[in-house]
């Protein structure tokens, strides 16, 4: 993975400094309340419920063994001895001391890391797919541009006040696991015709208040032009976005105003002065960031390992984890393995101090001590060989990391909701709890299959569950907690925007609904058929009435 | 004491800013109705009545851009001696400005007006000014100009700073140098940090 020269490091040192004057400057009443929010939230620092909550940067999710130690040692010395990996490949604290930031910051700049940008009305942390470089079907490994940008989007000075936050994920992957088109630039990466790693460019997707899926702004771009093309989009949208209200201020509602036709105009119009600038990738300086994410040193290996085999024969256990959670790998005698930050019954996405040391050993000792973070917010080891899987197994097991639920109902993703937020309207990390111990019997949670369930708890939708294939969205009544329940929503090349079945339900209703939502699809499902397929094919109608039906039932 | 910021030292401010008198009215605030509106959007104007009620006093004035349009012709002699500097607020479109003035290097300063320090327009504006419109004299960040943008507007053409009245300019001058390596090439160092040295 990327490591920091003198200049990067420099830079995180000098940004400690910044922000310890900052915090003392509000601390001594010399910056406003108002004044100060601008500048702590540039530095992932929200003032919630509870405490303020600290967002760190793990830049397209990678992380050293290193770096998560530290990451656990910090949860324990200023918080609460857990942390929570959330859908931007980022880690949050819950509740660190305003105070005591600019020392958090001080010691994450001693393993390469920092908080910049992780919030604010700026460019954000860019992300991408947990498989990268590793992925079969990978056609470009996304990682070295995504360094390259997050170099370039660093303090840009021009788009440092956007009017609203700017997402950008990349991914070079055939199937879209970045999840581009609800980014507010996706950058997906191909080899065109002459065999050049060119760029397709999609603009304008967001989720949120007014979910909207991207659009093409470009076919192909050459990778030269990555920065200066973005540099003209933001531009445009710098100027023109809206700034009088919040919740028209991202570009999306500008792209959508304007048409994508008039949008592109402009931004071609103000590339032509902005392509060819200083800032247009070299070879050389893609070669130099690229040299950071070369192959791993891999044992040559075959395609089967006997010990392996026989695991899988003797021992269901194992066999059901090896199911859900290991991936296949681009290398022959190697897999990607997904340790589940989702346990039944508890906050998903959380992981103690000491999970996070454990997950550290683990990659030391069989993943080249790198791990990934993922945005459905579980841990990734990308590199481990065949016959290491079963000890890993245990040793994860132990420490809680191997619910055999990836990709299952109870993998699900959540914002950390009421019990946090401020903004929430209701709370969600209860409601994934339930489902989760609703649906506690292993054997029925695989015979159901694929499904992808987000809960967010409101409409800002950082649980996206628009696109989930069930959707469950906390909506305020009276002062009083509902939620709406969608489905067909998905990511991926067919991204698509969740149906809402009817009205909203009350929280003990919510394990119940989900509960007949299945119903139907095991009910109607073909035998190919993963739950989205069926929603697809059979309509929201047949899954509407038996959720109501047997809701006027029980109200009789 | 001046708050003014030039260059890397505080300096006396020898302009005077020209601003048009409030008649009484209601402020206008153009609504969003139209797409082309947006960058108007909720944001406040000078109507003709206002404008016609200026005051131009003697000296080195900084004239609002909508001012100096409706007096261009009286202003003409003055700006040629280098008293009249133009003043730009982040609503206005750069591009219509320019296309008014026609060259922009006669005015010996040009100002940009950020009504909010979270208005990040102005970047772009001084971003283009000086690589798109060629402006080589006195460029100026004048309203909610607070010490933390001043890294940013240095970088995006500006040299010099109004601090806001209630704020301490010899505290914001620091932060011009908050970083000494910028990653990305920008209008003060036009190499991207790859170019610039051998990493
Ligand atoms: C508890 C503190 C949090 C607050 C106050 C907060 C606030 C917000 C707000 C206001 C938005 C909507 C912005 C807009 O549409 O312009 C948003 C979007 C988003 N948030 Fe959060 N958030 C929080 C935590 C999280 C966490 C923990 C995650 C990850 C699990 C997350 C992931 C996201 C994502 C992915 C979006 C983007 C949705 C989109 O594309 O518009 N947020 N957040
Ligand atoms: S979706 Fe709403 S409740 Fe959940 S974290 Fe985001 S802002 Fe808070």
């Amino acid at each position: 993975m990327y490591k920091y020269d003198a200049i990067d490091q420099q830079l995180v040192n000098e940004r400690v400094a910044q922000y310890r004057d900052q915090t003392n400057r509000y601390l001594a009443g010399e910056l406003s309340e108002e004044e100060f929010r601008p500048l702590r939230l540039q530095n992932g620092l929200y003032i919630q419920r509870q405490a303020p909550m600290l967002r760190i940067a793990v830049p397209y999710g990678m992380l050293s063994s290193k770096q998560l130690r530290k990451l656990g040692e910090i949860a324990k010395k200023y918080d609460k001895a857990y942390g929570h990996f959330s859908t931007r490949q980022n880690l949050q604290l819950n509740w660190p001391k305003l105070e005591d930031v600019p020392e958090i910051l001080a010691e994450l700049a001693t393993v390469e890391m920092h908080a910049i940008q992780t919030s604010g009305n700026c460019i954000r942390n860019i992300t991408t797919d947990q498989f990268a470089g590793v992925a079969p079907d990978e056609v470009i490994d996304p990682r070295t541009m995504a360094e390259v940008m997050r170099q370039w989007s660093t303090f840009h000075p021009e788009f440092a006040l956007l009017p609203r936050k700017f997402k950008i994920a990349v991914s070079g992957t055939e199937q879209d696991r970045a999840i581009v088109q609800a980014h507010d630039i996706g950058m997906e990466f191909y080899v065109d015709a002459k065999g050049q790693t060119a760029i397709k460019v999609w603009v304008g997707g967001g989720l949120g208040r007014t979910p909207i899926l991207g659009t093409v702004i470009r076919e192909h771009l050459e990778w030269q032009h990555a920065l200066t093309y973005c540099e003209a989009i933001i531009r445009v949208y710098n100027i023109h976005g809206r700034r009088d209200n919040a919740y028209k201020a991202r570009i999306k509602i500008l792209v959508k105003a304007l048409g994508i036709e008039d949008f592109k105009q402009q931004v071609e119009a103000e590339w032509l002065h902005l392509k060819d600038n200083p800032n247009t990738i070299t070879e050389a300086e893609l070669a130099r960031v690229g040299q950071h994410f070369e192959s791993m040193p891999y044992e040559t290996l075959p395609a089967h390992d006997s010990s392996f085999d026989s695991a899988i024969a003797s021992n269901p256990a194992f066999a059901a984890w090896v199911k859900r959670c290991v991936h296949t790998h681009k290398q022959s005698g190697y897999r990607a393995v997904t340790l589940s930050l989702k346990p039944h019954g508890h906050a998903p996405g959380d992981i103690t101090s000491e999970q996070m040391a454990v997950v550290a050993d683990l990659a030391d000792a069989y993943s080249f001590g790198e791990l990934r973070a993922s945005h459905e917010q579980n841990l990734i080891l990308a590199d481990v060989k065949l016959s290491d899987l079963l000890p890993l197994w245990e040793k994860a097991r132990a420490a809680g990391l191997a619910t055999p639920n990836i990709g299952l109902l109870t993998d699900i993703i959540c914002c950390p909701g009421g019990d946090f937020c401020s903004l929430a309207n209701a709370k969600s990390i209860p409601i994934a709890e339930a489902i989760q111990m609703q649906f506690d019997n292993l054997d029925y949670l695989h015979d159901i299959g694929d499904l992808e369930l987000n809960i967010s708890g409101c409409m800002n939708a950082c649980g996206h569950h628009h696109v989930g294939h069930i959707g469950i969205l906390g909506v305020d009544k009276d002062g009083s907690e509902w939620y709406q329940v969608t489905i067909g929503g998905k990511q991926g090349n067919d991204a698509s925007i969740g149906s809402v079945i009817g009205p909203s339900f009350s929280a003990d209703e919510m394990p119940g609904v989900v509960q007949r939502l299945i119903e139907v699809y095991i009910q109607e499902r073909t035998p190919e058929e993963r739950f989205i397929d069926t929603v697809r094919r059979i309509g929201v109608p047949p899954f509407k009435a038996h959720v109501y039906a047997s809701k006027e039932a029980a109200n009789v | 004491m001046s708050n003014l910021i030039k260059d890397n030292a505080i300096v006396a401010d020898e302009w005077t800013r020209v601003i048009p008198p409030n008649l009484g009215e209601e402020t206008v605030r153009k609504q969003a109705g139209k797409v082309v509106l947006f960058k108007l959007t909720g944001e406040e104007t000078f109507s003709d009545e206002q404008i016609a009620a200026t005051l131009i006093p003697a000296g080195k004035v900084l004239v609002p851009f909508t001012v100096w349009r409706a007096n261009k012709d009286a202003l003409a002699n003055r700006v040629s001696q280098g008293e009249v500097g133009l003043l730009i607020a982040t609503h206005e479109a750069i591009e219509d400005v320019i296309a008014e003035v026609k060259d922009i290097n006669v005015f010996a300063l040009v100002a940009v007006y950020v009504e909010r320090f979270a208005d990040g327009r102005i970047f772009t504006i001084g971003n283009l000014l000086r690589t798109r419109f060629g402006f080589k004299n006195e460029l100026r960040a004048v309203g909610d100009v607070l010490r933390d943008q001043l890294f940013f507007l240095k970088r995006s053409g500006f040299n010099s700073y109004l601090i806001r009245a209630d704020r301490n300019a010899q505290e914001a001058l620091r932060s011009l140098t908050d970083f000494s390596e910028p990653y990305q090439g920008a209008v003060d160092i036009a190499q991207p940090a790859w170019r610039r040295t051998n990493r």
